[in-house]
């Protein structure tokens, strides 16, 4: 990826991580580590892939985005405001009464998002029905999902895998943002889901794994979602969850925590730090 | 009643689909593995495009039709009462139902009279699942002209439908000239000293109810209410002040259907006496749809029993 590129994608995660800090701090509660964990995902689908027209959200051919793991909303606000979707200072109404934001997607009311989600393993299935709808109609429009690791725990996920791999959809892109924690502590001792690779395999998708927070393989992953052909893309996306500011990283705690003032004033300066060395970098 | 034809809903579902589908091009059907028992067989053999199987994954398929409902589609989501309202509820809920897409619904099997399959296959509680998710729309045709109106109202109306269609043959009592309209419910038979309303593939037995009730000097008004929610106050409110007394007959339970939903209306409106013809709060079990429907008080002497009974 050129330079230039990945830093505007550099510094578009930064404003996506403001985002998310301070709605969450606003509204009190939320759940900032998954959205933190897949903030390159966000940037990199929003600033590079994804065909859609914040002018015309509601454009008949435009690609789609169902964000499966609902609960990161503030992720995914974060990124459409940001992407001129709506005015970022509106981030801070998230979850309060009478906002367009709601705790989980609401489609009817916020420009930008394409299907209502929240109840873990239902995004995908709804993103197969739009991918298969493409094809049916004979549209170039491409789906894109977005789960948690802790979500492939609803078997209702492995249904919409079928259905996907089944029906040939090679314009769906199943992402996975294996940050390896949940609720409940680690995915791994709660309900362990792994190989996930091997899983999604025998499923029937193109498996994709990568660092997740990483541009270049970001883009690398996406390319060898185009050049897939009659089946679905798997990209399992290892990341660190609350990634960005360091008193989240890796801590099961900040799953569906708000910060405090204080904490909020910490995390700022972390990513105005971030944002510095991006921009002292020729 | 020799004479008379008898249609089981079901067919008359899969024969309105193909009669939809020759003019209404973004209409699609899915099915759980259930083409050949839902009849949305006939439409697959007559567009195989436009039927997609999902296997046997009801939540999967409810969700995927949402999907397709936004590019443009209009999906008949299709399978067994038990598995579409009842297995795949909150699937419906949050994803059909809170973002009000143009999803319909439709399910076959509802109630007792699916028979020999036992309890586990005989849904008496998908009125009351359905009934309770905000802006959804319940319908329950009581024969096969209605049944094929039903669908062609439910693509028109936009928005989501739950539609519950019957196994068991039922007589065909309505002309090709009968209009159904949703919300509205129909007069079969006036009368004063009691009305009868009922719903589904019971609505004739509630006429021969009345008949019997006619031998006895009882005078018994009887509604067909194929529109389960929203209720058509008007006619259960002229009822109530016609007649005095209530009776509703469902094949459902008495918890959460049509009965609750006109005893609730009453009691905040016009409170009369209410009785509820329905299966009360107890499972089905194998047996034939005659043996059941009679077993369970859902026939036309026990109607007009407890029509007497007040």
């Amino acid at each position: 990826m050129a330079p230039e590129e990945k830093k505007k994608l550099e510094l578009f995660a930064v404003k996506i991580r403001e985002g998310i800090v301070q709605s969450t701090h606003a509204a009190k509660s939320g759940h900032p580590g998954g959205s933190l964990s897949a903030t390159e995902y966000f940037a990199y689908l929003y600033g590079k892939e994804i065909r859609v027209d914040p002018k015309n959200p509601k454009a008949e051919n435009r690609d789609r985005f169902v964000l499966s793991k609902g609960h990161c909303s503030p992720g995914l606000y974060a990124t459409l405001a940001n992407a001129g979707f709506f005015p970022v200072e509106d981030l801070l109404t998230l979850r309060k009464l009478g906002s367009y934001l709601q705790g989980h997607p609401n489609m009817n009311l916020t420009p930008g998002v394409d299907m209502s989600t929240g109840s873990l393993g239902q995004g995908i299935s709804t993103a197969c029905g739009m991918a298969k709808a493409a094809k049916f109609l004979g549209k170039d429009i491409n789906v894109y999902t977005l789960l948690g690791d802790g979500e492939l725990g609803e078997g209702q996920v492995w249904e919409a895998t079928m259905f996907a791999a089944h029906y040939k959809l090679d314009n769906l892109c199943i992402a996975v943002d294996v940050n390896g924690l949940q609720i409940d502590g680690k995915t791994s001792d709660v309900m362990n889901s792994a190989p996930l690779d091997k899983k999604f395999s025998a499923f029937g998708c193109n498996v994709i794994e990568i660092d997740g927070n990483d541009f270049d393989a970001l883009e690398k992953a996406f390319e060898t979602f185009h050049a897939t052909h009659d089946k679905p893309t798997a990209i399992l996306l290892h990341t660190v969850k609350g990634k960005g500011v360091s008193f989240m990283e890796n801590q099961v705690g900040w799953h569906g925590k708000a910060p405090n003032d204080s904490e909020l004033q910490q995390a700022l300066s972390e990513l105005e730090s971030a944002r510095k060395k991006i921009l002292e970098v020729a | 009643m020799a004479d008379v034809k008898k249609i089981a809903t079901r067919d008359s579902y899969g024969n309105a689909l193909v009669e939809l589908g020759k003019i209404a091009d973004n209409v699609v059907v899915l099915d759980a593995d259930l083409a050949a028992a839902t009849k949305t067989g006939v439409f697959k053999k007559n567009f195989p495009a436009r039927h997609f199987d999902c296997g046997i994954a009801e939540c999967n398929m409810i969700d995927v039709a949402a999907g397709m409902s936004t590019l443009g589609l209009v999906p008949f989501v299709s399978s067994f009462a038990m598995f579409a309202a009842g297995r795949a509820f909150e699937q419906v809920r949050n994803t059909i139902g809170y973002p009000h897409l143009n999803v319909k619904i439709c399910a076959t099997h509802g109630g007792i009279s699916v028979g020999e399959d036992g309890a586990s296959h005989q849904c008496c509680e998908d009125f009351a699942l359905m009934r309770a998710i905000p802006g959804m729309v319940v319908l329950s045709p009581s024969d096969d002209v209605e049944a094929r109106q039903i669908v062609k109202a439910a693509y028109d109306y936009r928005g989501c439908v739950y539609v519950r269609f019957g196994r068991a043959a039922t007589p065909v009592y309505h002309d090709e000239n009968f209009k159904f309209q949703i919300g509205k419910g129909e007069i079969l038979r006036d009368g004063s000293d009691v009305a009868i309303i009922a719903t589904g593939i019971l609505v004739t037995e509630a006429v021969h109810a009345a008949e019997i009730l006619s031998t006895k000097n009882i005078s018994a008004r009887v509604i067909n209410m194929a529109t389960i929610k929203p209720l058509d106050e008007e006619i259960i409110l002229r009822a109530a002040h016609d007649c005095g007394k209530i009776v509703t007959v469902e094949e459902h339970s008495t918890i959460g259907g049509l009965g609750e939903a006109i005893s609730s209306l009453l009691a905040e409106k016009f409170p009369v006496p209410v009785k509820k013809i329905g299966v009360n709060d107890k499972f089905g079990h194998s047996g034939s749809a005659t043996e059941l429907l009679k077993e369970f008080g859902l026939c036309a002497e026990n109607i007009s029993a407890v029509a007497q009974s007040f």
